[in-house]
């Protein structure tokens, strides 16, 4: 295990981190204009020998791979850069935001295990029967709208239908639970079908595949019953496949938050990254894509351990 | 992997549309839906009724039954006209980033596949490096260097999907590069580009295939997502994406102008997926026989 874990480190995470700094450090580069003005925001006023001097202050006057292991020693000892608007450190901004988005995103992946296990399971039993018709196209459905599509319809009919529910803000959990929930619950739901409708698919053709299996004929002729046989046997089986989807899948959940966030004047990572784009507060931008990227990785890795304990084969084969 | 590739390339003169017609009728069905927004979309310009960035004040959130066809929208536009050119944004842009995603990515996929050794590893490290942005994310990135505009997302989904391909190419050769006759045409002497084109290539195509659907809706997808963001589709421009945020605050008095380019949009995703689908069933022998084919 260890030496896997290891390995796993050495080959994928660290150079995929490293090659995720390089490209943020570089995208940052490439934006028109001078860097001092860009990323420290002077103004217009400043005279040339001023620039060049907290060019020279902020070590800008050395080569750029000096520059790069510099910001990088910086990163990695959490020093992010200046917000160019409120002036805030962008690792604080990204902490305070923090929560918001895992709180999202955690509701919408719990949410999409609860549905759409038991949804792939009774589909795969039901195999060609009308109720697993009907869960199919209903996850390809889920599959086929776009999140904030979904949330654009979630909210029209909310606000005209049914207006129990707030379509936009956030109630922090310190002013209740329930209403902190309710905030949550359409954006929940609109993040989380993507996710449901993969868990699904992927529940339902894995334990298919399982159901064909020996063992299982030998659990079935033992005289096992049939409930037994899938939930205590198959199932057990078909959802190793399901921890990857889940794994890759919420990673995409924080891209999925940028918009998610934006629709329902969330105040997350995701909303953060989108306004300082439209602010051109770029050292925000950079740190809030880095920060993103660098989590999505690590739930790469995480979902490759979890899956190395839960199916030690996976060990072996690496 | 192997065996499904070599199928194809036996099935082929069969054709993939007597195929739908015969086993997957759902199948066939979305691609003439699909054929037809295909149509619409190019022929936009000559269909729609209205231009679709006129102002008309007057016309101003005009229901259906006003107007006609689908209404207007928040600014009096005609939305009809509107959809059609959004439509052909979004499969514009979708074409030409996959197809760039494609092409490099099998590119890629076929030399790391091929040459092993440290060409595999760097080029599929620099991929993982592409794929773990989530697609927004490098979408704002380069948004934030170049700007909004049709230039920084075709580039943002190409560079998102160039991984996909690549490392399919890649599984694939990696596989066929021991097989016989990729072995026997090695020892004759044959090129490496030969090889490449010539042997493995062809042999490659159905996942290829499979995944251009598949990535042509989630291009389509990105699309909207970015321009409704307001990251793509610089107004006035149509796309379906933005026309869902901008008439956002109209929506509850006028709920046809984003119903109808979000059910549009839904639509031309659904059926690229249940085309996608039914392709990859006709390629992957193993689900065919669960056809009754």
């Amino acid at each position: 295990m260890i030496g896997f874990l290891a390995r796993r480190l050495l080959t994928v995470f660290l150079p995929t981190l490293l090659g995720i700094s390089i490209l943020v450090f570089a995208a940052m580069r490439l934006i028109p204009g001078s860097f001092v003005d860009v990323m420290i925001g002077v103004g217009p006023d400043v005279s040339e020998e001023q620039r060049s001097a907290i060019a020279a202050s902020y070590g800008l006057d050395q080569p750029l791979p000096i520059q790069y292991l510099r910001w990088l020693g910086n990163v990695l000892t959490g020093d992010l850069g200046n917000s160019l608007r409120t002036g805030q450190p962008v690792a604080q901004a990204i902490l305070d935001r923090l929560p918001v988005t895992l709180e999202l995103a955690g509701l919408a992946t719990l949410l999409s295990l609860l549905l759409a296990i038991p949804a792939g399971i009774i589909a795969a039993v039901n195999r060609g029967a009308p109720l697993d018709v009907v869960i199919r196209v209903v996850a390809l459905v889920g599959l086929s709208i776009p999140n904030f599509l979904i949330a654009t319809l979630l909210i029209l009919f909310t606000s005209t239908q049914w207006p129990v529910l707030p379509t936009t803000g956030f109630v922090s959990i310190e002013q209740g639970l329930w209403s902190n929930l309710k905030s949550l619950i359409l954006p929940t739901i609109a993040l989380g079908t993507l996710l449901a409708a993969s868990i699904m698919r992927m529940t339902r053709s894995s334990l298919l595949d399982e159901l064909g299996k020996d063992y299982l004929m030998v659990a079935r002729a033992k005289g096992l019953a049939p409930r037994t046989v899938v939930l205590g046997h198959a199932v057990r089986n078909a959802l190793v496949p399901v921890i990857t989807v889940v794994g890759i899948q919420s990673g995409y959940l924080l891209g999925g938050t940028v918009i998610v966030e934006q629709i329902f004047a969330l105040p997350g990572i995701g909303r953060l990254a989108l306004d300082a784009v439209s602010q051109r507060d770029y050292p925000v931008v950079q740190g809030t894509t880095l920060f993103i990227a660098a989590a999505f990785v690590l739930m790469n890795l995480i979902t490759d351990i979890v899956y190395g304990v839960v199916d030690p084969r996976i060990q072996a084969r690496d | 992997m192997v065996a499904s590739t070599t199928s194809f390339a036996s099935r082929k003169r069969t054709g993939v549309f007597w195929m739908l017609v015969r086993h997957n009728r759902v199948g066939l069905l979305a691609g003439v839906v699909l054929l037809a927004f295909t149509m619409l979309a190019i022929c936009a310009p000559l269909v729609a009724p209205s231009d679709p960035t006129e102002m008309a004040p007057a016309l101003r959130l005009q229901s259906p039954a006003e107007t006609g066809l689908m209404g207007a929208d928040v600014f009096g536009r005609d939305i009809w006209s509107r959809i059609l050119h959004g439509a052909r944004v979004s499969l514009g842009v979708g074409v030409v980033s996959v197809l760039i995603a494609a092409t490099v990515g099998t590119v890629l996929g076929l030399v790391a596949g091929f040459a092993g050794r440290w060409q595999e590893y760097v080029t599929m490290r620099v991929m993982d490096v592409l794929f773990s942005f989530p697609s927004i994310l490098l979408a704002i990135l380069i948004v934030s260097i170049w700007g909004a505009g049709f230039r920084s997302i075709v580039l943002a989904i190409a560079l998102v999907q160039t991984p996909i391909f690549a490392r399919i190419v890649r599984g694939s050769t990696l596989s066929l590069k021991n097989v016989e006759f990729v072995q026997a045409s090695i020892a004759a002497g044959s090129s490496t580009s030969r090889v490449l084109f010539r042997h493995i290539l062809p042999n490659v195509a159905g996942p290829i295939l499979v995944q251009l659907a598949l990535s042509m809706s989630g291009a389509v997808i990105l699309e909207a997502a970015l321009s409704y963001l307001g990251l793509g589709a610089v107004p006035p421009t149509p796309s379906l994406g933005s026309m869902l945020s901008e008439n956002r605050n109209a929506m509850e008095q006028a709920p046809w102008t984003v119903l109808y380019p979000g059910l549009t949009l839904g639509l031309l995703v659904l059926c690229i997926n249940m085309f996608g689908d039914a392709l990859r069933d006709y390629l992957d022998p193993r689900l065919r026989t669960a056809m009754g084919a």
